[in-house]
């Protein structure tokens, strides 16, 4: 589903280059959680943006369905209509109503009409557990309510691949929960996922293969038990001690 | 609780004491100087009536139609066949039913009823106002997105105008609108003088829409592109308002100056509220007066605009 092979990123940071991202491949297949974890500065998030194009790679091919998104022939739209986004700062639009941020892309991107894309925004505010709140502003929405308005915005595209991007990071402590339930749902519907996150209670729970991240390089790949039970690398186990 | 009460009124009641203390200085001014003034002058230049006299083109017969209370109506039988039909006041018609006229009589007077040179300069510097507005948020609009563009050709192009506009008097661009683009591409004082308040107004404008779009945070920006959203789609109902919204109160001001900047169109001679006052002060003396009037109706202007901006404002507030 999604392929990258051996991408790199670097940024210009003053005087200096920081390997964001450093020759990295994986592959992800469809229906797989994939849960990326590292210390912060790793490259995780990153990696993560190379996947919709928000960050343009230096090298590297990435496929998304076979389709190399980086080749200026594809048509960058489409792709990122299919792959569904979740930033850990919410970015709902503030001068609209969660009714219409859900519902503007369906209606500007799919071309739906206005009683279709209000269709499915009902049954995703439903799904998301806030079905009383479409006619509120994000700003008088609490920190969990806007980033599950923000995951029923992303779903809304009918996407094929969903990223997150630390989800719950800038959530309050009980607020999380409520996130991660959503997510867990999506996840268990089959739904391809891509998490770059510190739950590790969420991680080990729902995770088909988890990812450490280190200095721009994946450093160790495997399942959750193999990670939780006796991880390879030094450097996994020195981070896993840190945050467990 | 008393105490505060007092205390506010001792300042309201100090503010009206200065305020009355400074309209008493300038009488005392004026006193000095010998000024006689002369507020009955000014009325007449906002509306006035006017006796028109009307007078026959060529010679012919006369019939009339009807009278109403006043004013009668007649027509002129030409005798190259043609007509022409008019109401004069009955007191001053000098002929009867079927009487022959020719081309020099007075068939007689009319009193009109005629917009004075204030309402015409009014009119004048609303419309330079508003069209320099509408033209200047447009320059504006494509230059601010201009200059945050990343190709060095566009980019360049808009900041080269910016500093050009915004590093020279508005007075000297008035000038060159009139005198040397006017005069090479043919066009009038009217359209020279708006089109130089415009882009005047366009390079002020193109910054603080710069300012505006840059101040939205990226992951407005991203999120809407994730979606699958282009561009233009991103910025059009993303961007776009959200820094509409947040430049609402420097472009009001901005629009506020364009009032009263459009003041200095009256050097190539257009007819604005200030040329006007200039006429009717050489013509009466009562310059003191007049430059008054001018500042009142400029107010007038200025305040209903900032009223009108802050009521948007309220509206937009929706969604804080």
């Amino acid at each position: 589903m999604i392929k990258i092979e051996n991408i790199s990123k670097t940024f210009i940071v003053g005087t200096h280059i920081v390997k964001a991202v450093d020759h990295c491949s994986h592959e992800v297949k469809q229906g797989e959680v994939v849960v990326v974890i590292g210390p912060s500065g790793s490259g995780k998030s990153t990696l993560l943006r190379c996947i919709n194009q928000l960050e343009t790679i230096d090298s590297g091919k990435i496929y998304i369905d076979d389709v190399d998104i980086s080749s200026i022939k594809t048509n960058i739209n489409k792709i990122r209509a299919e792959v569904g986004m979740v930033f850990q700062s919410f970015n709902l639009f503030p001068h609209k109503s969660v009714r219409d941020n859900i519902n503007l892309a369906q209606q500007k991107v799919r071309k739906r009409s206005k009683v279709d894309a209000n269709e499915k925004t009902d049954y995703l505010l439903k799904k998301v557990g806030i079905e009383q709140k479409a006619h509120v502003y994000p700003s008088q929405l609490s920190g969990g309510q806007q980033q599950r308005v923000a995951i029923a915005r992303a779903l809304a595209m009918d996407p094929k691949i969903m990223l997150f991007d630390e989800p719950t990071s800038a959530l309050d402590p009980e607020m999380v929960g409520e996130v991660l339930d959503v997510m867990l749902t999506l996840a268990k519907e089959g739904m391809t996922m891509v998490v770059v996150s510190h739950e590790m209670g969420f991680a080990r729970e729902v995770a088909d293969t988890v990812i450490m991240m280190d200095e721009g390089k994946i450093i160790e790949v495997g399942n959750p038990e193999h990670f939780f039970t006796n991880p390879v690398e030094d450097r996994t186990k020195l981070f896993l001690s840190q945050i467990l | 609780m008393l105490r505060e009460i007092f205390k506010k009124s001792f300042w309201y009641v100090s503010l009206v004491f200065v305020l009355v203390v400074l309209v008493w200085g300038l009488t005392v001014m004026t006193k000095r100087i010998d000024y006689i003034w002369y507020w009955n002058r000014i009325p007449q230049y906002f509306f006035f009536t006017d006796q028109i006299e009307k007078f026959a083109s060529e010679s012919g017969k006369i019939s009339i139609n009807g009278v109403e209370d006043d004013l009668t109506e007649v027509t002129l039988h030409y005798d190259d066949g043609t007509k022409e039909t008019f109401e004069v006041e009955t007191e001053s018609l000098t002929f009867k039913e079927g009487d022959r006229f020719t081309d020099v009589d007075k068939i007689g007077e009319l009193e009109v009823f005629s917009q004075g040179i204030l309402i015409i300069g009014l009119i004048t510097t609303l419309e330079i106002s508003l069209y320099s507005s509408v033209l200047g948020l447009l320059i504006g609009l494509f230059a601010g997105l201009s200059r945050i563009s990343k190709n060095p050709l566009i980019k360049g192009l808009s900041t080269i105008y910016v500093e050009i506009i915004r590093g020279t008097p508005l007075l000297v661009q008035l000038f060159i609108f009139y005198f040397f683009l006017g005069t090479v591409l043919g066009f009038g004082r009217f359209a020279a003088g708006t089109l130089a308040l415009s882009f005047f107004a366009g390079a002020y404008v193109a910054e603080i829409i710069r300012a505006g779009i840059q101040s939205i945070h990226a992951g407005q920006m991203e999120a809407a592109r994730s979606l699958g959203m282009n561009y233009l789609q991103t910025m059009t109902y993303i961007i776009l308002p959200q820094a509409f919204k947040r430049t609402m109160p420097p472009l009001a001001g901005q629009f506020i100056s364009l009032i009263k900047d459009s003041s200095l169109v009256s050097v190539i001679a257009i007819t604005d509220l200030t040329k006007a006052a200039r006429e009717i002060s050489t013509s009466t003396f009562a310059t003191f007066e007049v430059f008054f009037t001018i500042s009142v109706m400029y107010l007038v202007l200025t305040f209903s605009l900032s009223m009108l901006v802050r009521y948007i404002e309220r509206r937009f507030a929706v969604s804080d």
